[in-house]
């Protein structure tokens, strides 16, 4: 190998050194430390200066007190498991909204197609923040939503859904919308259109060809699209905060917490460690499935 | 069964079609994709629509297969009218041209596929399924993927696919286009093989000729959404009824002039400035004095450095080309109205002992039956 090409490959690798690995090593390091009245408010903290003893030293204060306390504390295990399952139904429902989003794109007029994805990218240039707080506006209780369904009559009285789970799977379903339609948009343009046909022919109704032959075959752009929502889902704080309510518990909120109402780095630290790791298991079955579709594609 | 008579059902005026076209017209908006076509094709034929692309021959077979619905008239087979059933009601299957095989399942699966969704036992379907297997001789291959597959093979389990319910009639749509030319020419008379074994009616869309010449029982060449001529391949190429299917099948001459005498089975064409006359067969639909073409294969066209006085069709003029094809040489001469003739001659001598070469004035010439003289 040259020294270009070595240089080359290097440059990717310092990227996430620099960048990823060494802050983890930090965070993890914080969480191995105990909570202290101090600045940086945690201990022990290492003296290059103290030489080999002050490491040794160092090193003897660390421990795991911090991880079995998220274990002993069922808050955590429950912030955890209510962050699972509301990113696992917020998933679900952006799928209900997203496949038949992506099917109509991948259906229509090939000269409109570019101008329907531009739609469905186009909230994306504007400010996450802004767009979360514009839903408030929508959903609150004097919101447009309300205001609109009273004027119908359809309701006598205002919809809470501010500050309830439900306004949390709003938020995700209509922020995350994209990472879900662009996925399953790219397999279904794909779909060859005789596929269909040859399934009618062999005996499927029209509802049958759709079922043995699109959905099945869109399976990889709807697995793509499920993790690319609720791996950022698992971890949000954003929404939950802003719309959910205090009854919504959700791991991304814990963190915040710790780190900023208790200021209590250590515990915090461990949950963001505890979060990534189970992130990881998402994340590597989601590079097997995109592996896996690369092999059937060749 | 009598097996001396040679097949031709369209001839029996007692043979009942398997489908038949009454008047049929299909429009997209306002383009007439198919117009007036009235057509029988009988059981167990192998039929052929030939034309060039955009010429209809897809949409009148899509609309066997139920994906197109008739605009105008009437399609039946065997006695039902087809309209408004949809494709998985017909007993028609379909080989797609881009053999549209279900890439999430395997070779046994993608035969199983038709047959799970009909009435057939759980139980025979293996045995079908290792049937038509057999059939294409893909035994091996039942637990590939498609993608794992070669060309020649996915356009097997296609085929095996669609004959796998055993349908009465079978459509192929350019089902050997996707194939290099040597393969293709296997695979024709493999279709052939297959078609006489399961006595299924095929009918085949192609824009290759040789293709259809090969396969078919008989041919309809298609212009502009007509049917120009149907009929056996040897008709079609040695009686075409118009200077289109004449041109459109093979290499021809054609000499322009007046028809000068059209009786029973020869006719008479005047043609160039010194009105010379020449015979052959009489078209359909000749009449006397008319403007008239007539059209000679290149094959049949003779090549003399001296006037043949013994032949009536004698023709002069000078060699401007000469295309060498290694086992056959096309000399191209410039005859007195200014067309060009082509004459295919077999090269039974060395190249180099050649007695006729570029500008030489020679004699073209051939018998009264080579050409035919058509309406224009």
């Amino acid at each position: 190998m040259n020294l270009g090409r070595r240089l080359l490959i290097t440059v990717p690798y310092a990227w996430l050194v620099v960048l990823f690995l060494i802050p983890f090593l930090i965070v993890l390091k914080i969480a191995l430390s105990d909570y202290a009245i101090s600045i940086p408010p945690y201990t022990p903290t290492l003296d290059v200066a103290d030489g080999w003893g002050g490491f040794k030293e160092f090193w003897s204060k660390l421990d795991f007190e911090n991880f079995v306390f998220l274990v002993e504390d069922s808050l955590y295990i429950k912030a955890y498991l209510s962050s699972f399952k509301i990113a696992a139904i917020a998933t679900f429902l952006t799928l209900l909204v997203g496949f038949p989003f992506a099917y109509a794109i991948a259906n229509a007029p090939e000269e409109w197609r570019p101008s329907l994805l531009m739609l469905v990218i186009l909230p994306f240039w504007t400010s996450f923040l802004i767009r979360v707080y514009a839903l408030i506006g929508i959903i609150s209780n004097e919101g447009f939503l309300n205001q609109f369904l009273l004027w119908t009559g359809i309701i006598g009285e205002p919809l809470v859904i501010m500050n309830t789970n439900a306004a949390v799977y709003i938020g995700i379903v209509y922020t995350y919308l994209p990472f879900m339609v662009l996925p399953i948009y790219a397999t279904l343009e794909k779909l060859d259109g005789s596929l269909l046909e040859a399934a009618q022919d062999l005996g499927c109704t029209r509802i049958g060809a759709f079922w043995s032959v699109t959905v099945h075959l869109a399976k990889p752009g709807v697995i793509a699209g499920c993790f690319l929502v609720f791996i950022p889902a698992l971890g949000e704080f954003v929404i939950p905060s802003l719309l959910g309510g205090s009854r919504t518990l959700m791991i991304g909120k814990v963190l915040w917490e710790e780190f900023f109402s208790n200021r209590d780095w250590p515990v915090a630290a461990a949950v963001a460690v505890i979060l990534l790791l189970v992130l990881i298991i998402p994340i590597v079955l989601f590079q097997r499935n995109d592996q896996k579709q690369r092999e059937a594609s060749k | 069964m009598n097996t001396d008579a040679p097949f031709a059902p369209w001839q029996d005026e007692a043979a009942t079609p398997l489908i038949e076209f009454s008047n049929v017209t299909k429009r997209f908006g306002a383009f007439t994709a198919i117009d007036k076509v009235d057509l029988k094709i009988y059981p167990k034929e192998f039929f052929a629509l030939l034309g060039p692309s955009g010429c209809g021959k897809t949409t009148l077979m899509r609309m066997l297969g139920g994906f197109e619905t008739v605009t105008e008239g009437r399609i039946t087979i065997d006695g039902v009218d087809m309209n408004g059933i949809p494709p998985n009601k017909r007993a028609v299957n379909m080989m797609f041209q881009s053999y549209a095989l279900f890439p999430h399942l395997t070779v046994a699966d993608n035969l199983a596929f038709g047959l799970k969704r009909s009435k057939m036992p759980k139980s025979e379907i293996d045995g079908r399924v290792e049937e038509m297997l057999r059939l294409v001789q893909l035994q091996k291959f039942s637990h590939r993927k498609p993608h794992q597959l070669s060309g020649g093979q996915r356009q097997r389990v296609a085929l095996a696919r669609a004959l796998a319910k055993a349908p009465k009639l079978l459509l192929l749509d350019e089902p050997l286009g996707a194939l290099d030319k040597k393969l293709r020419q296997e695979t024709q008379f493999e279709l052939m093989d297959i078609q006489e074994k399961t006595g299924t009616t095929f009918v085949i869309v192609t824009h290759d000729q040789e293709e259809a010449m090969t396969v078919a029982s008989r041919i309809a060449v298609m212009d502009h959404g007509k049917l120009k001529q149907v009929d056996t391949p040897d008709r079609v190429y040695e009686a075409p009824n118009s200077v289109y299917v004449a041109d459109f099948i093979g290499d021809v001459n054609i000499i322009e002039g007046q028809v000068t005498k059209a009786q029973g089975e020869m006719a008479e064409l005047s043609w160039g400035e010194s009105k010379s006359s020449i015979r052959g067969m009489a078209g359909a639909n000749l009449s006397q004095s008319a403007s008239g073409a007539f059209a000679v294969r290149p094959e049949k066209v003779a090549i003399f450095t001296d006037a043949p006085m013994d032949r009536y069709n004698r023709v002069t003029g000078v060699v401007e080309d000469i295309a060498y094809l290694g086992n056959m040489s096309t000399y191209y001469v410039r005859i007195e109205n200014g067309a060009l003739i082509k004459s295919q001659v077999a090269n039974d001598r060395r190249i180099a002992n050649r007695s006729i070469t570029w500008g030489d004035t020679v004699w073209l010439s051939w018998t009264d039956t080579a050409g035919i003289v058509l309406a224009s």
